[in-house]
């Protein structure tokens, strides 16, 4: 089997690794959900809770020493797959100034300058030219560096998809365009709005190499991630890659998503990437049913102290407000 | 001092600054291979080559939001924009990234990045391609917004706004790149925020920047043979607005008119019309008055497109109204 393979190439302790970041995504996000019906989270809230096979494989094959993540609003799950530290993507979530940015980012801007996460962009598309322009600026300085590009199914038929791809081509850009694809853009199937089914086509019209990945496997998604890394380094061509994904909770948390079926929602909950990766780990005894549980337990208190961090930091002070419009 | 175009003024603060900081670059459309649609950028490809000089295809909103990227990595790129009627199609980047990384980072992402271009009414080109689109960036938090009127200040300014760590519009304009003037040979930067007293006089204080300064200074000539000397205040940048120096002005000539080629609904001519009336109402004798364009696209047809800018003739009026001079 193909998973026993990957399992095999990159060791028990890569494999281990992204369990448990996938395991701290999905309580993560359950903790911000909770703290959202207690009215401690406001304004819009995009929960990642059923793709975070995507952030956790594709970014979990980044050097981000020198590598950069861009990200759209759906970014807690890239936050911390770059390495952001919990507390302060949580307090960021509470609007405290413990926060990532100071409480004045909120749930769709999560930055940090020093792990190379680039936000969080809260304009559908608005991130993709941004992504590419970090791309720029590794091959101006003859970097080796390599930039992924996160968007939506919803992004792909912004132009700044277009012009990014165009732009990227030309210039040479190590920049791999990643689509989410999670089947919808807000509440709309995006096999109504798109004139082709198949994304990863869409590169061709760029002379990009584009392909469709199971975005619900972490191990397929850190695999083929890894492998068009190691080609972007060496070719500094972009890529396209569209991660086929879903996701289990509404678009933002006042969406009761009464768009799609509840068999559909069961279906994808049968391949749900946690409950995947942990049976390819057990089954390959890389893990063991109680240390899955030690490890869970580990990772749930570090979401409840998140969770308590936030809830025990200090709201920013009023004279914070003009801080940070302009450089002094 | 060397006498030289305002194009000229503005490629030398270009080529001294990519000569002083290898982080610099220009990319726009017709930048390099063409030399420029208006020959700004005459020759600097041959100076730095294609990798700081950069051809970008039509594709206003992917290569200014390259820029802004490549400013949050590090780089400090010069984005040319054919003009500012195509910068439109890029104001989503410039309003919600440029303009706001720095806030929704809390600090953490600078970007010192420079959009230029020509911007303002030129001549037969219609509503499109012929208007002053300024008060829509200088209503932003977190731009900068600067508007020089002579290749002094053009080059000056250029300098000093290349080498702000913030995100800045420079707003020039076709009919102003041949316009001539005197430029040191030494270096010199013009400080962000300052405003130039261009004329000094007692009587009336005529607020202006950009192209219309000229005009203004003409039709400030015009009252002087009336026997009004105006005080003619070159805002120079509109975004940090140097207040101190246009109260201080009024408060010495208890009278203010304000030119502007915006339109006149929520513009910087309106904005700078109520700051001087709030701060300096106990000095003022008449209320402020307003030249600014009229409240209609741009024609094409010369009479009517003349009809609709700002002009000596109507700068005069409005200085002699708030002095209550009859014609």
């Amino acid at each position: 089997m193909a998973e026993k393979k990957l399992i095999e190439k990159y060791g028990k302790k890569k494999n281990l690794e992204l369990l448990r970041m996938v395991l701290l995504i999905r309580r993560f996000e359950e903790r911000a959900s909770q703290a959202y019906g207690l009215r401690k989270i406001g304004g819009f809230c995009h929960l990642y809770i059923g793709e975070e096979a995507v952030a956790t494989g594709a970014i979990g094959a980044l050097d981000l020493s020198k590598d950069y993540v861009v990200a759209a609003y759906r970014d807690h799950g890239h936050a911390l797959a770059a390495g952001m530290d919990p507390n302060a993507v949580m307090a960021e979530l509470f609007g405290k100034i413990t926060g990532c940015s100071r409480g004045k980012g909120g749930s769709m801007h999560m930055f940090d300058r020093e792990k190379h996460m680039f936000g969080g962009n809260g304009i559908v598309g608005g991130q993709i030219p941004v992504a590419t322009g970090v791309g720029l600026k590794i091959r101006y300085r003859k970097e080796d560096g390599v930039v992924l590009a996160f968007f939506g199914d919803g992004a792909i038929h912004q132009g700044s998809f277009h012009e990014s791809m165009n732009l990227a081509k030309i210039y040479n850009l190590p920049v791999i365009y990643i689509c989410e694809n999670n089947h919808y853009g807000m509440g709309t199937d995006f096999k109504r709005v798109s004139a082709v089914q198949d994304f990863s086509q869409m590169a061709v019209a760029y002379d990009i190499e584009g392909k469709q990945v199971n975005g619900m496997d972490t191990l397929v998604v850190y695999d083929e991630v890894s492998e068009m890394i190691k080609k972007v380094r060496k070719e500094g061509a972009p890529k396209f890659l569209e991660m086929l994904t879903y996701r289990y909770k509404g678009h933002s948390m006042s969406d009761p998503a009464k768009y799609r079926t509840k068999e559909e929602l069961e279906d994808y909950k049968g391949q749900d990437p946690l409950i995947i990766l942990k049976k390819q780990l057990v089954e390959a005894e890389q893990i063991t049913e109680k240390e899955f549980e030690k490890m869970d337990k580990e990772i749930r208190d570090l979401c409840s102290e998140a969770v308590q961090f936030s809830e025990d930091s200090p709201e920013p002070e009023l004279s914070t407000l003009y801080e940070d419009v302009l450089v002094e | 001092m060397a006498t030289i175009m305002m194009r000229e003024a503005i490629r030398q603060a270009m080529q001294e600054e990519m000569e002083r900081d290898e982080n610099v670059l220009l990319m726009g459309e017709e930048v390099a291979q063409y030399n420029g649609a208006y020959k700004v950028s005459q020759g600097l490809l041959d100076t730095f080559g294609p990798e700081r000089v950069i051809d970008t295809p039509i594709s206003e909103e992917g290569f200014t939001g390259m820029g802004i990227g490549a400013s949050m990595a590090g780089l400090r790129p010069i984005v040319e924009w054919m003009t500012f009627n195509f910068s439109l199609m890029a104001i989503d980047q410039v309003i919600n990234n440029a303009a706001k990384n720095l806030y929704m980072s809390g600090g953490q992402m600078k970007n010192p990045i420079v959009f230029r271009g020509p911007n303002g009414p030129a001549e037969y080109l219609a509503s499109q391609h012929s208007q002053a689109l300024q008060s829509l960036y200088a209503h932003v938090p977190g731009l900068k917004v600067v508007a020089p009127s002579t290749p002094y200040d053009a080059k000056g300014l250029l300098k000093s706004s290349i080498r702000d760590d913030n995100p800045v519009l420079f707003l020039e304009a076709e009919l102003m790149y041949s316009w001539k003037g005197e430029v040191p040979e030494k270096e010199y930067l013009v400080p962000l925020g300052k405003a130039d007293i261009k004329r000094q006089g007692g009587d009336v204080t005529l607020i202006c920047y950009s192209k219309p300064v000229r005009m203004v200074l003409q039709a400030a000539e015009e009252l002087a043979k009336q026997g009004i000397e105006a005080e003619v205040v070159d805002l120079r940048t509109i975004r940090p607005l140097d207040e101190v120096t246009i109260y201080s002005s009024v408060r010495k000539t208890n009278r203010c008119v304000v030119v502007d080629e915006s339109w006149p609904f929520a513009s910087v001519g309106s904005h700078v019309g109520w700051l001087v009336s709030k701060n300096c109402f106990d000095y003022l004798d008449a209320p402020v008055e307003l030249v600014s364009s009229e409240d209609v696209p741009m024609p094409y047809n010369h009479t009517l497109e003349l009809a609709v800018q700002p002009s000596v003739d109507k700068v005069v009026r409005a200085a002699k109204s708030v002095l209550y001079i009859k014609d």
